[in-house]
């Protein structure tokens, strides 16, 4: 049984232990399934997704395209300007639009945070969020917990670090909902000024230094600083922060040897991390994230179109 | 640290001495033993039955043995400025004022902005072995203002604490990231409270000897309204903040209700603004010209009690000195700033004399209370620690004299002010740099 039952993937917060699990099961099966020469299922065989971008991404577009493409539904891309398009009624207007076209999903991104759910109001089919604003990313988080559980075997007690520009990460909003949720230990390092308030609330732990944070964690998970936010103030040059609050090999080696190392991409080497460690093929999990991202997708797809099945996979 | 000249070090007893150390309450009469740099020994107790021969003795005749004072804001022009003073005349002044430590602001050219700044200041310090000289690091790039400089990197070549000199940081988005950002590292942000726009133009207190004068006036609130500001932002990022040379009565209510909510904030003021008030102006003497400005005889009167009431936590010198091209003129268009380091502790010690305060309670702002707020280690009397000590007679009368000064600026507020109590002599890592007796020494 699909124990999925919600119409839409708006966020991880509010989804419960199984059914993050159930998620993270069919994506495994869809790994193996990507890495076979016989990519292509029928599944959703009739089904139409649009992927709808108000902001620029060719990775998560693509990579929700080749999912959709993978089970077999017809995918049409569309790039909206956010120049063009602004909120309130106009991404509504774009919504109806696109609605009296019949989709079956629209995979959503928009650098507003709330926009998608906005958009999922106004439609009858399944809303995907493929980021917003600076809320949620789920289906990134779903695709660091695939690569950690299978470089890790679970989730429960690990110890992670997240690391970087929290204050402006969907990414980390998500992760920090999917890994308290399914039981790891999450911590948080950052300057002050790149930490939002109160969200030790969250069930994490905050750290302003480096070697001290990451003391003992199975999970480096480095963020991208947005490099459109760095006359902000928030920290004074990528000199200083690279000093810092950088990936090098001295501060790793306070994480656990065996210490995993993840990055939602695309990297600023030498800012957030080093190229040396970023390309560690030992120790880091960056490629193999985005593997695993298309695998994700074609799940949260199955899970949200597919036609009700016994028997679980 | 720093080299020796001609000095020994060795073994030296001060005996005869009422020594005093605010840090721990000792005021009592007894010696001190130097080894070296450093303190071995002191209390009523030590050389009770004489001085064992092949030390060095001196006799301090019961004049006040003392921490040398910490003097936290100090600019020094070097580099940059030369012509209105360098390292070597501040710390020639210093030594004469019995300042041995002291903290220069970051208003420099090139502003101490840069980690290449802050060493050299050090490098140059520890050649001249006068008073020792920390530094203060920019909070915004080249103090414009607008973006933050690279506070923790100073922080971590030496910089003690971060300030924008004698601008105050004006933006308060700006100020609430630097406190937010300094908090990272737990670093202490100094600031100038003078709100910009309200003090803009003005040159000296806005109030009746303003409007007689037909000065432009600088109000009183300009000082209170970035106070408040400043402490909404502490509450808000849990960030330490230190104000420069409060001046009115409304700062130091402001400070001490923060203070009482126990938040991280302190202040420091000078002695103009507890010796002097804006009658000091006169007939247009530039010199009386400081930032902020010399107030009214009610917030005077507030900064003495500020003090004894420990609301104010130190005392500087705030010594800025401007050559005579910049203060010989219309008094609108003249510098701000006096200089101050070598009547800080002469001017200091009136709050003894006609303040009420002990020489302890006036002691504790000049040499342990800046020390701690600003993490260095120095203003007490400890064994084993640098023997930076002043020796200094509370009673001894004399008139400052702008010309006898060492200080290559001789803008002093106090020119022809009656002062009782001065330095005798200034030891640094125990080799006597000042002596009245034979002049400055070095």
């Amino acid at each position: 049984m699909n124990p999925f039952l919600h119409r839409h993937l708006l966020g991880i917060e509010g989804l419960t232990r199984p059914e993050i699990s159930f998620l993270l099961d069919r994506s495994e099966a869809y790994v193996e399934q990507n890495r076979g020469v016989d990519k292509k299922k029928a599944l959703l065989t009739g089904r139409t997704v649009i992927n709808l971008f108000f902001e620029a991404s060719t990775r998560t577009r693509t990579s929700f395209e080749l999912a959709a493409q993978r089970l077999g539904a017809d995918v049409i891309n569309m790039s909206v300007s956010s120049s063009s398009v602004k909120k309130g009624e106009t991404l509504i207007d774009t919504a109806m639009t696109l609605n009296a076209m019949h989709p079956d999903a629209l995979v959503v991104r928009h650098g507003d945070s709330g926009a998608v759910k906005l958009l999922s109001e106004k439609v009858n089919c399944a809303v995907l969020n493929a980021g917003d604003g600076a809320h949620e990313h789920p289906t990134q988080a779903l695709l660091d917990a695939v690569t950690i559980r299978r470089r890790k075997g679970e989730l429960e007690n690990l110890r992670v670090a997240i690391c970087g520009d929290i204050a402006h990460s969907r990414v980390a909003r998500s992760n920090i909902h999917l890994l308290t949720t399914m039981g790891a230990r999450v911590r948080l390092i950052a300057p002050k000024t790149l930490i939002p308030s109160k969200i030790e609330n969250l069930g994490v732990e905050v750290f302003h230094d480096m070697h001290k944070g990451l003391a003992g964690c199975d999970i480096v998970m480095m963020l991208r600083l947005q490099t459109e936010r760095m006359h902000s103030n928030y920290f004074p040059s990528i000199r200083e922060y690279f000093h810092f609050f950088g990936l090098d090999y001295e501060k790793l080696a306070a994480a656990k040897p065996d210490a995993l190392i993840m990055h939602p991409g695309p990297m600023n080497r030498g800012v957030e991390i080093d190229s040396e460690v970023a390309d560690d093929i030992g120790r880091s999990a960056i490629r193999e994230q985005v593997e695993i991202g298309v695998a994700v997708r074609m799940a949260v797809l199955e899970a949200l179109l597919a036609p009700p099945r016994e028997g679980g996979a | 640290m720093g080299h020796r000249s001609d000095h020994s070090p060795g073994r030296i007893a001060f005996i005869n001495a009422r020594l005093l150390d605010p840090a721990s309450g000792l005021d009592a009469k007894g010696a001190l033993l130097v080894e070296g740099e450093a303190i071995a020994d002191f209390g009523p107790a030590l050389f009770k039955s004489g001085v064992p021969s092949g030390i060095e003795t001196v006799d301090c005749r019961g004049h006040c043995l003392a921490p040398g004072l910490v003097d936290m804001r100090v600019q020094l022009r070097e580099p940059g400025e030369e012509h209105k003073g360098t390292l070597a005349s501040a710390g020639q002044a210093a030594t004469a004022g019995g300042v041995t430590t002291m903290v220069c602001l970051p208003n420099t050219s090139p502003v101490i902005d840069d980690m290449s700044v802050v060493e050299f200041v050090a490098r140059r310090a520890r050649k001249l072995g006068l008073t020792k000289v920390y530094c203060y690091g920019a909070v915004t790039k080249g103090l414009a203002g607008q973006e933050l400089a690279e506070m923790g990197m100073l922080a971590e070549s030496g910089a003690v604490a971060f300030t924008d000199g004698t601008q105050a940081v004006g933006d308060a988005q700006v100020m609430r990231r630097a406190l937010t950002y300094a908090a990272t590292f737990g670093l202490l942000i100094v600031q100038h409270p003078e709100e910009p726009s309200l003090a803009r133009g003005g040159a000296m207190n806005a109030g009746e000897t303003a409007t007689r004068l037909g000065l432009p006036g600088i109000p009183r609130e300009a000082e209170v309204i970035m106070v408040e500001r400043d402490i909404r932002l502490v509450e808000m990022t849990g960030g330490r903040l230190h104000f420069a040379h409060v001046s009115t009565a409304g700062a130091v209510e402001a400070v001490a209700a923060a203070k009482a909510r126990g938040l991280k904030v302190t202040c420091d003021t000078a002695p103009p603004y507890f010796a002097l008030n804006e009658g000091a102006v006169g007939d247009y003497r530039t010199f009386a010209k400081l930032s902020p400005p010399l107030r009214s005889e009610a917030d005077r009167k507030a900064i003495v009690e500020g003090l004894k009431a420990g609301i104010i936590d130190a005392i500087a010198s705030d010594h800025a000195p401007e050559d005579e091209d910049a203060k010989r003129l219309p008094f609108a268009q003249a510098a701000f700033g006096g200089v101050g380091l070598e009547t800080l502790l002469g001017v200091s010690l009136g709050l003894y004399h006609h303040g009420g305060m002990t020489l302890l309670d006036v002691l504790r702002p000049l040499t342990c209370a800046p020390a701690d707020i600003l993490g260095l280690p120095a203003g007490r009397l400890t064994k084993g620690a640098a023997a930076d000590l002043v020796l200094f007679d509370p009673e001894r009368g004399w008139r400052v004299d702008s010309d006898d000064l060492l200080s290559k600026s001789k803008n002093t507020p106090f020119d022809g002010y009656l002062v009782q109590g001065r330095a005798l002599r200034t030891v640094i890592d125990g080799r006597t740099v000042f002596d009245a007796a034979h002049g400055p020494e070095d």
